[in-house]
């Protein structure tokens, strides 16, 4: 129980910080533009791709780098020359630009990569077991996507809350009019932002395909997760995506181990269970069973409750 | 998004359907394939129209039917929609079809049975027959069981039913977890698995019962503690896509000691994402695989694999072909009753084994092999060093299940 317990624990951290370091991007791009980014999920898969290529040619720490530069450029480019001009045709306009970026990806890397995804592996140098929890062995590459995403979350903070260049960010969150009058080049923010943003799905790609399967559904299934995340979590809020992704993560992961449905319940308070079966089959479905859908669950009741999410400044 | 796919899958539809524009020949056989062609899984519809193809040719090249008539394969993309078949089906009738083959999805086999129950009633002399060769749902060779459907694959419980075989000669397994989806398929394996268990090795323990929402799960490492939490020594699963790619990955990675009995892993992608974690651990079950020592089947997926690039996969629909073609000559008419009634009563033996179809559902029965990946066999797939290796085989007759089929004859 108790080995189960401190696993759980670590998995389900270790999966909330590669879903933080999707959704910071993702938030702050969110909260600053009020563009919901459809493209970030693709962005993540063409990370794990490039993440794939590089590392089969070069080597896996090049692609660390590379991966994500090159996506951070590829972002910055599209924000300066794509997102930039559509801009002023409203909201609506962006949504549908950022969509058609996501299937212009989906389409060219089953293009490149062809349909059936990539043997992308962990590389070598990491792939042995770290430490040995209770009997369990755990292996080193997931700590290191731990270290990496916590590295990651420090550093985007430490910038955000404490240098010029995050205060001028921070600003442009909330009164990017004013920011600009001051003299900013807000324009100039939101294409570093979303280059950052782009460069985050990027490393996430890279550093995620490993340990999951790489291929081009892999865009479609962390999509939507993503968009929880940012709602729950507040838009633009740092420390909202954080705490929202761990919450995910957790949830999720312990939620699949309780085997419990209302049946038991039912059961529990006295009950007949004949009598009783008046739910039918919601009855005897367990958490276990739902814990997949519970992130969404937790966004409806966000959405009602408190609509600007955990630590938002405004509304959805 | 469903939007824009549809949208850009009638554009590739489109492309692919003016493209080689079907020669309107009298005299030529149509089988028409209706199949998903476009979007993200449109692969698996693309290589079932290649094995198609490739098959049909060759028997053309032997001579055709009847005397020299020839099949003409048309490929008509129904999206994986169940609607959309329906429309697909009725353009491919009206194309003058009177063969239709179909695969993916048990929902679309279900409405394409409906259908030409109620076309075949109403145009007795321009009936329809359907050939499914992939629709695993047991409902369609019993409760659902029509004249005009044969299945040419092995449904849920005959796989099953070699799987199980597999578990009870295997005494290190003592206990067993079934991981499915949470759908009618899933629920059907899970039935079925449970019950057999129970019938073949009584002393083994089902200690996991697990149903998971249709790929919607995104990290599996839960499920993973879980099962190592019960001390399982198998898993039986037939998930399929990332549900299974993404399940058998992360045990490997987190090092979970298990066997785990598949039903599609032996599908395409499936060694390309499990790569060395799957290496005596994974097993599947089909009724041939590329190192199934035999002549005339290793020849044709050399061939086939030249012609494609890609690995034979759909052996069954050789059989399909040589059967239909038997039939139709033997019945001295392309009529699909007259076939049908030939096709039904037929014993056939491939190189591998007895075949056969069992008249009162219309199941054809085969040898089924299960398999385990490995990374010491001749023959590898998609370009990996890994393929699938024999470890046990199940003749025809030793995976017959009951049925509940009452057949209504026209």
């Amino acid at each position: 129980m108790l080995e189960q317990l401190a696993i759980s624990t670590l998995n389900g951290i270790i999966y909330g910080m590669l879903l933080f370091m999707l959704a910071s991007g993702l938030t702050l791009i969110f909260g600053m533009m009020g563009v919901l980014n459809l493209a970030h999920a693709s962005m993540y898969m063409l990370g794990a791709y490039l993440g794939y290529q590089i590392s089969k040619t070069i080597g896996f720490l090049p692609a660390l780098i590379l991966g994500p530069l090159a996506l951070g450029l590829g972002g910055a480019l599209l924000e300066r020359y794509g997102l930039r001009r559509v801009h002023q045709h409203g909201h609506v306009s962006e949504l549908l630009f950022t969509f058609g970026v996501a299937f212009m990806i989906q389409e060219a890397v089953q293009m490149i990569w062809g349909r059936i995804g990539v043997p992308y592996r962990v590389p070598p140098e990491l792939d042995f077991p770290l430490f040995r929890l209770f009997d369990t062995p755990y292996p080193a590459y997931r700590i290191f996507v731990l270290v990496l995403a916590v590295a990651i979350f420090v550093g985007l903070f430490a910038i955000l809350s404490r240098s010029r260049i995050g205060l001028v960010i921070r600003a442009a969150l909330t009164h990017p009019n004013m920011v600009g009058m001051l003299g900013h080049n807000v324009p100039q923010v939101f294409m570093l932002v979303f280059g950052v943003g782009a460069g985050l799905a990027g490393l996430a790609g890279v550093i995620g395909g490993p340990i999951f399967v790489t291929s081009p559904n892999m865009a479609g299934a962390l999509g939507a997760i993503l968009f929880t995340v940012v709602v729950i979590g507040g838009l633009g809020s740092l420390p909202g995506a954080l705490l929202a992704s761990l919450l995910i993560g957790l949830v999720q992961t312990f939620a699949v181990v309780m085997d419990v449905s209302l049946d038991d319940f039912i059961k529990a308070i006295g009950v007949d269970a004949k009598a009783g079966n008046i739910l039918g089959d919601i009855q005897h479905t367990t958490i276990a069973q739902i814990a997949p859908i519970l992130p969404y669950l937790m966004l409806l009741v966000m959405l009602v409750v408190r609509p600007r999410g955990l630590f938002g400044s405004r509304d959805v | 998004m469903k939007f824009a796919r549809i949208l850009a899958g009638t554009a590739l539809a489109a492309l692919a359907l003016t493209s080689p524009a079907p020669a309107q020949d009298a005299s030529t056989v149509k089988l028409a394939l209706i199949d998903g062609q476009s979007g993200p899984n449109g692969f698996i519809g693309e290589s079932m129209r290649q094995h198609l193809q490739f098959f049909a040719e060759r028997k053309n090249a032997a001579g055709g039917v009847l005397g020299g008539r020839k099949f003409d394969v048309v490929a008509f993309d129904n999206k994986f929609d169940p609607q959309e078949t329906i429309v697909q089906l009725q353009k491919a009738i009206d194309a003058g079809a009177r063969y239709v083959f179909h695969g993916n999805s048990s929902a679309v086999a279900g409405a394409i049975v409906d259908f030409l129950e109620k076309h075949n009633r109403r145009n007795p002399d321009k009936s329809v027959l359907y050939i499914n060769f992939a629709a695993l749902d047991p409902v369609l060779t019993n409760d659902k069981c029509s004249f005009w459907h044969f299945r040419f694959d092995a449904d849920v419980n005959i796989r099953t039913a070699a799987i199980t075989n597999q578990i009870q000669k295997d005494p290190s397994i003592k206990k067993v977890y079934l991981f499915n989806q949470d759908y009618s398929f899933g629920k059907a394996v899970r039935a079925a698995a449970t019950q057999m268990l129970k019938d073949k090795r009584p002393d083994i323990q089902i200690v996991g019962d697990e149903l998971i929402p249709l790929q919607k799960v995104t990290d599996f490492t839960p499920y993973i503690a879980k099962i190592r939490a019960t001390g399982a020594d198998a898993v039986i699963s037939a998930n399929w896509g990332n549900d299974l790619n993404q399940l058998v990955k992360t045990g490997g990675e987190l090092g979970l000691p298990v066997k785990w009995f598949t039903y599609f892993a032996n599908g395409e992608g499936g060694v390309t994402a499990l790569g060395a974690a799957g290496v005596g651990r994974v097993f599947a079950v089909s009724e041939w695989h590329m190192n199934v020592p035999e002549a005339t089947s290793e020849k044709m997926a050399e061939e086939f694999g030249k012609k494609f690039n890609r690995d034979l996969f759909f052996y069954r629909l050789n059989t399909v072909i040589t059967m239909l073609a038997q039939s139709m000559d033997e019945a001295k008419t392309t009529d699909p009753k007259a076939v049908a009634l030939k096709l039904e009563t037929m014993a056939f033996k491939t190189p591998l084994g007895d075949t056969y179809v069992r008249a009162q559902d219309h199941q054809f029965y085969q040898p089924l092999y299960v398999s385990v990946m490995s990374d010491d066999v001749p023959k590898k797939l998609e370009k990996t060093p890994f393929g699938f290796k024999t470890v046990g085989m199940s003749a025809a007759k030793e995976t017959e299940v009951p049925t509940t089929c009452k057949m209504q004859r026209p």
